[in-house]
């Protein structure tokens, strides 16, 4: 089913992606970014119809801590604004939603995560099963190594595969300047084995921000627009021993739901901070051999937590105002070991 | 740039958690060395029991009793265990269907090195010494070759366990980045310092780095007061813990001479009852004192309403 209204991706702007920025605030490190999305569309904050914004209290060890971003956005006047306690990639979608209704005609989405003041591995601990999984304290790489080993024990990848994925993000990495992780790294030790070093992302601090607008508004704000032609997200059952973690149907589906299958795509931005869940996802999805996946590096190469998945989307939409994708696909997720998928088709204007 | 400024923030919570029938069920059966699981209407057992069928959505409660012995999907070798960790040696992480469930349990399992941990080996429940109703009373898995009996329990225990508390620990080192830092950096020296919008030529203290009117970065930095006026204020009668100040007390905004928005402060050196709004203040610092412990009169004459009425 078609949107009822065409709704683009108008402008993306990234920070650089650091392993430390201790000498900014959260706002501080989110403003540059902002004000390089309105440049990009000669918009002011008070033009802007709707604010969506995507980040995590568990990150900052900070009650309501988006309020804080807020002072970056121009927050008064009063202004139409919402927040998700999750990537920035679902805050584009709740963005997309207003849009739809015809409520707003523009809409500002920005995501940010500074990942170094805690430890990033513990901190997500904080988002399982608060009754038998998250008592043990199992961190991020621990649960996407036992979905490696699976994936392994199914024939499905073996580590020097894994390593090809690594080295291929991280090459392509060499042409965005914004990554943290660039060109030859090591595979390095076994953090959690299988996984090595090499196959899990940098941990690091930045921030994106994406602008959308609707029909003939998108036009004027950019010259070639990026039509959101599709986007759904879908989630599966929080037990890990329930769920089948070689293979990632809410993926499908919400691909499926986006389009994503009608005509091939050209371009893919996936998700996968770990290489193993590239091994999954582009089964999900069917990419062949033929589609660029990650030509920004993708998360190996940059994994600002809570912006990491809005940075696919935008990379996506980027590749299509530059005239390099005609039809892209943006994927983001969250939770362990792929748990919730978001899947959007964007497309450019016929040349 | 001034050196950066930090400090560690530690997050700390005891988490408590009521548990619905199925849980309570599964959690008490742990206390008591028994593993329960729930059966789904098309006639899987779940280990670790839910509530709902995750396909279906349709409520359980079906219990029944499983093997503590079982068989390993999957694992990962962790040679480096953290803080909370169920074993604090090297361990695999493991996904363990046991022996009459169809879904897997992740949990640790104990063994000598990776090379002898394989999907398919077989393993068994070591428990705990001491036992209190949660996914912690499974102590980790043991490499096991054999199988085990059922105890035949029926899920229906006397004492039942019906809540949780799980402690969570996050350790921080916290900057407050540029702006903040400044502020901090002048107080040390008893100054105030705030920031002017470029675009709205309003002063911010404490400045954050932004004007949240205009939505621009704010650089220019101004220092203000010492002296300032009171906007606004309340009476607090109820003594907070751990504060030694006896009530009543005045708590109050104050428009710092030069600031364009009122910080809060406690008002002193006058009875409570006699602050009133446009009373002219000024800080006190204590020995040692990081900010003011308070403002109090400085004998000028009141401010006239319309200098600070845009403060309020």
């Amino acid at each position: 089913m078609r949107p009822v209204r065409d709704i683009a991706v108008v402008a993306f702007g990234q920070t650089d992606h650091r392993r430390t920025s201790d000498e900014f605030s959260e706002v501080e490190m989110l403003m540059p970014v902002l004000h390089d999305v309105l440049d990009r569309t000669g918009m002011k904050t008070s033009d802007i119809g709707f604010t969506c914004s995507g980040s995590s209290d568990y990150l900052a060890g900070r009650a309501f801590s988006f309020t804080m971003a807020l002072d970056g956005v121009g927050a008064w006047p009063p202004i139409s604004e919402s927040h998700v306690e999750m990537d920035g990639a679902w805050a584009l979608y709740e963005a997309w939603t207003k849009l739809l209704t015809g409520d707003a005609d523009t809409a500002l989405v920005y995501a940010y995560g500074k990942s170094s003041p805690g430890s990033v591995r513990d901190v997500l601990t904080r988002q399982l099963d608060p009754y038998y999984v998250a008592p043990l304290w199992p961190d991020s790489v621990a649960l996407a190594a036992l979905q490696a080993q699976a994936l392994i024990d199914a024939g499905e990848t073996d580590e020097p595969a894994l390593a090809g994925v690594a080295s291929r993000s991280r090459t392509a990495a060499t042409s965005n300047s914004h990554a943290q992780l660039r060109g030859s790294v090591a595979q390095g030790d076994y953090l959690v084995r299988p996984l090595r070093t090499g196959d899990c992302p940098p941990i690091g601090d930045g921030a994106a921000a994406v602008i959308l607008a609707a029909g003939e508004r998108a036009r004027d704000l950019c010259e070639r627009p990026a039509w959101i032609r599709g986007i759904d997200h879908r989630i599966e059952a929080h037990g890990l021993g329930v769920r089948d973690l070689t293979d990632s149907p809410s993926t499908r589906l919400a691909a499926e739901r986006a389009g994503a299958f009608e005509r091939p795509v050209d371009t893919a931005e996936l998700h996968a901070p770990f290489t193993s869940q590239e091994v999954v996802l582009r089964k999900a999805l069917r990419l062949g051999a033929d589609v660029d996946v990650n030509p920004s590096g993708g998360a190996l190469a940059a994994n600002p937590v809570m912006a990491a998945g809005l940075i696919r989307i935008g990379e996506a939409a980027a590749r299509i105002h530059r005239g390099l994708s005609d039809r892209a696909l943006g994927h983001a997720t969250s939770g362990p070991c792929l748990q919730q998928n978001l899947v959007a088709v964007l497309e450019g204007d016929a040349r | 740039m001034p050196e950066v400024l930090k400090a560690p923030l530690v997050v700390e919570f005891p988490f408590t958690r009521s548990l619905g029938p199925v849980q309570s069920a599964f959690l008490t059966g742990l206390r008591e060395r028994v593993v329960l699981g729930v059966k789904t209407g098309d006639g899987r057992t779940l280990v670790p029991p839910v509530e709902y069928d995750p396909v279906t959505a349709e409520e359980i409660r079906d219990l029944v009793e499983v093997a503590p012995t079982g068989t390993v999907t999957t694992w990962a070798w962790n040679h480096a265990p953290r803080r909370g960790q169920p074993l604090d040696t090297p361990f695999a992480w493991v996904l363990v269907k046991l022996d009459g469930a169809d879904t897997a349990l992740l949990h640790a399992l104990d063994a000598p090195g990776s090379d002898a941990v394989r999907t398919g080996m077989r393993v068994r429940i070591r428990w705990a010494g001491e036992r209190c109703g949660a996914i912690t009373d499974i102590a980790c898995f043991e490499p096991y070759d054999g199988s085990a009996e059922l105890t035949g329990h029926d899920g229906l225990f006397e004492d039942m366990v019906t809540g949780i508390v799980a402690p969570a620990r996050l350790d921080y080192v916290y900057s407050p980045g540029r702006a903040q830092a400044a502020y901090i950096d002048a107080l040390s020296e008893r100054r105030t310092v705030g920031e002017r919008c470029p675009s709205c030529q309003k002063v911010y203290v404490p400045p954050r780095g932004a004007c949240p009117t205009c939505g621009v970065a704010t650089s220019e930095r101004v220092e203000v007061g010492p002296r300032g006026t009171v906007t606004t204020y309340c009476i607090v009668n109820i003594k907070a813990k751990n504060l030694d100040i006896d009530v009543p007390y005045v708590y109050a905004h104050i428009a710092l001479d030069g600031a364009d928005l009122a910080l809060h402060g406690r008002i002193g050196g006058i009875p409570y009852d006699q602050v009133r709004m446009g009373l002219r203040v000024e800080p006190v610092w204590t020995e040692g004192g990081r900010y003011p412990d308070h403002y109090r009169p400085t004998g000028e004459p009141d401010a006239d309403y319309d200098v600070y009425k845009e403060l309020i």
